[in-house]
């Protein structure tokens, strides 16, 4: 152990006040359909770029949430939003629309545990009522900044992912919501070598299993204290990697593992590993996890989003691929 | 494994093979039979299309084969244009990618993809984003190639 904690307890445990997501045509084809807010049949949302529409996703699901929480935009002290696009445009161009208080994040897809983390942060100590939490992602928009236009023919190894079209936003509050926030764990940058782009799962499960053991080690916890453990994107193969690294690490994770990218497509063709993105976890959370929660399903939950922190250029120029993980605890409020 | 001290070659060379385990393999087998079917029967098209060339509009041999070129790359960017191309190539890899249909359809994609950024600087300034590495290099062999043939 360090001299540091990377786990944080916020004694004044703010609340989940509301929460919104919404994805695109494809994702209300999986297994969560009757679960997001809304589904837009038309991935462009009648935008004539595919920037537009991913930053309008996220401006519509964070006015949703925010409707959801009979919030003005001037009732809300920080905004805390990021994307995975070139300088976050789609975020900075969504808080030029939704006037609050703004700090971009970059956290690629660990974005909404990022920022709920810092939200939790901000709101627990007292610095605002309430705190917009908030990320988007766009297939269309990521293909053509990380991979190949899309009208390119070529074939897709069985390893990658598919990134999810939609938005997630989650509003907290200091007071208020059958869901609190007891407590998270601020992730460290692990890079153990992978430099296959299409291994993402690979390239993040090592930091997902360093946030997850510091959690239960600082917390005094146990896999078995949560009901759901809710990994972000690690798909199908980064999910079986983690689980072998937690239990070398002594940790037996089971069947409360569970990942919103290997879930997100589950049975439709062509998503190979599953999805990713910073709203696979976005949506999925605040879809399907967070509404679950208020209903009963489940008491206790970890969620945990991974983000690989890697560029166009840093591949090209050969450079392996840093992870991260942030954990968020959520509770139901006795 | 010690990935609290990712620095560590060891480490690193552990978690390479934990990773070997869990990665399913490309069907490699399959995936050359899909290769050599479609790619051949895009080959077969163009021989048709050379002897229509040939017999029927009774081009020259040199004019036929700039004729095969000009109706293949015509149809790989039809093709691509109607968003099927892509689909081909999902299914067929290297088998839709090399034959000339392939490289159409490698110019054409980003200039559709970038024409949201204008039609100089986003598709003029794109076309051959992936093309391009493709000619320079070709174009560079087939120097080297007609020097070595000068002086021998």
């Amino acid at each position: 152990m360090g001299i540091i904690n990377h786990t944080h307890v916020l004694a004044n445990r703010p609340g989940v006040v509301s929460h919104a997501a919404i994805v695109g045509p494809k994702e209300g084809e999986g297994p969560f359909k009757g679960y997001f807010d809304e589904i837009c049949a038309d991935d462009k949302m009648g935008e004539d770029s595919f920037e537009k529409s991913e930053c309008l996703f996220l401006q519509k699901s964070i006015q949703m949430a925010l409707e959801r929480a009979g919030l003005n935009a001037d009732q809300v002290s920080f905004l805390l939003s990021g994307d995975l696009l070139n300088q976050i445009i789609s975020a900075s161009f969504a808080a030029r629309q939704i006037k609050m208080p703004f700090l971009g994040l970059y956290g690629a897809c660990s974005t909404m545990a990022e920022s709920l983390a810092l939200g939790a942060l901000l709101v627990n100590a007292g610095y605002g009522q309430h705190a917009v939490c908030a990320t988007a992602s766009h297939f269309s928009t990521a293909e053509r900044q990380y991979r190949t236009p899309l009208e390119m023919g070529c074939q897709r190894p069985p390893t990658a992912q598919r990134t999810v079209t939609g938005a997630g936003a989650t509003v907290l509050g200091a007071k208020g919501g059958s869901i609190v926030i007891p407590r998270v764990t601020i992730g460290e940058v692990i890079d153990m070598g992978v430099t296959d782009v299409n291994q993402m799962g690979a390239a993040m499960a090592p930091a997902a299993a360093d946030t997850l053991t510091r959690h239960f080690e600082e917390a005094g916890l146990t896999p078995e204290d949560y009901d759901l453990i809710v990994t972000g994107d690690l798909g199908e193969i980064g999910i079986q990697i983690l689980e072998e690294l937690m239990e070398k690490s002594g940790w037996k994770l089971g069947d409360r593992l569970m990942d919103c990218g290997a879930e997100i497509y589950k049975g439709l063709e062509n998503v190979d590993a599953g999805g990713s993105g910073a709203a696979c976890s976005a949506s999925v959370l605040n879809g399907v996890i967070l509404p679950r929660m208020e209903e009963g399903a489940y008491q206790k939950v970890l969620f945990m989003a991974t983000g690989a922190l890697l560029s166009p250029t840093t591949t090209m120029q050969k450079e392996s691929i840093p992870g991260i993980a942030h954990a968020v605890a959520f509770e139901r409020r006795e | 494994m010690n990935y609290r001290n990712d620095q560590d070659p060891n480490a690193r060379k552990q978690y390479a093979r934990i990773i070997s385990r869990y990665n399913p393999k490309s069907p490699i087998l399959a995936d050359c039979v899909k290769a050599f079917v479609v790619g051949g029967i895009i080959c077969m098209l163009g021989q048709g299309v050379s002897q229509f060339g040939e017999e029927v509009l009774r081009l020259t041999p040199e004019h036929v084969s700039s004729f095969t070129s000009m109706v293949m790359v015509f149809l790989g960017a039809l093709l691509t244009g109607l968003g099927i191309y892509d689909k081909i190539g999902c299914f067929a890899g290297a088998g839709s990618a090399v034959p000339i249909t392939g490289f159409a359809n490698s110019v054409v994609a980003p200039a559709m993809e970038f024409r949201s950024e204008g039609v100089i600087m986003g598709t003029g300034a794109r076309i051959f984003s992936i093309a391009g590495p493709v000619l320079v290099h070709g174009l560079l062999t087939s120097i080297i190639i007609a020097l070595i043939r000068m002086f021998i």
